[in-house]
């Protein structure tokens, strides 16, 4: 495959066709923050905290690095003022959900988010749909869902499937920014898991 | 909803995974709700999984989870019929049928929604009963359009 070069920081980098900013960066030894990322997984791009500056032919562009795919001669910049503002603004909102998550606590210091700007609302999902995109891709269970839209969109257990799949499994729990995902589990397992019968044993 | 039925209806789309939303709206159509055992069952056939069907079903308003009343009242709450009374109109259907936006009553005889547009702002404010568009209506009127309805 042939070598596509591109600037990153002020750092010549190369890399191959298909491959993301992220990825191009992260073999450079570049940091980009991110929160929805996994490399197990699919490219997803919900978070947003990946968020760089890339200049193409004279403009400049905000893109998600984790889906954005390398192009010969882009300059890719990681921090910029407006960057570190945007990266701001998302953590302040994401706070506004999950204050205590320590993933968001470490990038807020970096970025001096505020988590008192916004309103707590009560739920503390910040919707990543790192749990459901690794069950459904890496242990393919589908055990966990999106359901509704727009800002009741929220994730959900399949109570017939999460009863069989999840208690020896529960690889998802750690993956979850904000541990929200846990609580999903056990109020499901609480209110809707089927009633298990003993009688064959 | 039988088995017959439902089979009908996805053989008619050759079981293809990709046919997903018509199937579900067809058998909408059918049946008026979608029933848990009816989706496990397309998930099955289609060889979708189950959790997929969740995010569509419950991302598209026409899409229905719980039972459906056999006639859906839709009262426009758009700008146009918002200045022209509809809170008026949605107050007394509710009084009427006994029941908010969203819900049905216990005889399965009425649903009750509220839309945002229904393109017709001409005639506001508007009220449509299964499909028939009721234009320029007064709270007054209503029973009489209603208790045409069994």
């Amino acid at each position: 495959m042939s070598e596509i070069l591109l600037q990153i920081d002020g750092k010549e980098v190369a890399a191959t066709e298909g491959m993301t900013l992220l990825e191009v960066a992260q073999k450079a030894g570049i940091f980009i923050p991110t929160l929805c990322h996994d490399e197990r997984l699919e490219g997803y791009g919900a978070c947003r905290i990946c968020t760089v500056e890339i200049e193409k032919r004279g403009w400049t562009q905000y893109v998600a690095a984790c889906l954005y795919p390398v192009e010969k001669n882009l300059v890719v910049r990681t921090r910029s003022e407006r960057i570190d503002q945007i990266r701001k603004m998302l953590l302040d909102l994401m706070l506004a959900h999950a204050p205590e998550s320590l993933a968001l606590q470490d990038l807020a210091k970096q970025y001096g988010a505020n988590q008192e700007r916004f309103e707590k609302e009560p739920d503390f999902c910040i919707l990543c749909g790192l749990c459901v995109r690794y069950c459904a891709e890496v242990k393919k269970k589908h055990a966990v869902s999106f359901a509704d839209r727009g800002v009741r969109r929220e994730i959900q257990f399949i109570p017939e499937i999460a009863s069989k799949e999840c208690w020896n499994c529960k690889e998802c729990f750690p993956l979850c920014p904000t541990s929200y995902l846990q609580a999903a589990y056990f109020l499901a397992e609480g209110l809707a898991f089927p009633p298990i019968f003993t009688s064959e044993e | 909803m039988d088995d017959t039925k439902l089979n009908e209806i996805i053989n008619k789309h050759q079981g293809e995974a990709s046919s997903l939303i018509q199937i579900l709206l067809e058998i909408q159509r059918e049946h008026r709700w979608l029933p848990k055992e009816v989706l496990e069952k397309v998930s099955q056939r289609l060889d979708v999984p189950l959790s997929r069907i969740q995010h569509i079903v419950t991302f598209y308003k026409a899409f229905s989870l719980v039972p459906k009343g056999r006639h859906e009242v839709h009262i426009c709450m758009g700008t146009a019929c918002h200045v022209r009374g509809a809170p008026r109109l949605l107050d007394t259907v509710q009084d009427m049928i006994g029941i908010k936006p969203g819900e049905t009553d216990m005889d399965l005889k009425f649903s009750l929604e509220t839309v945002n547009c229904l393109g017709c702002c001409a005639l506001g404010p508007v009220m449509e009963v299964d499909g028939k568009y009721h234009g320029k209506i007064s709270p007054a009127e209503i029973e009489g359009v209603l208790k045409n309805y069994e």
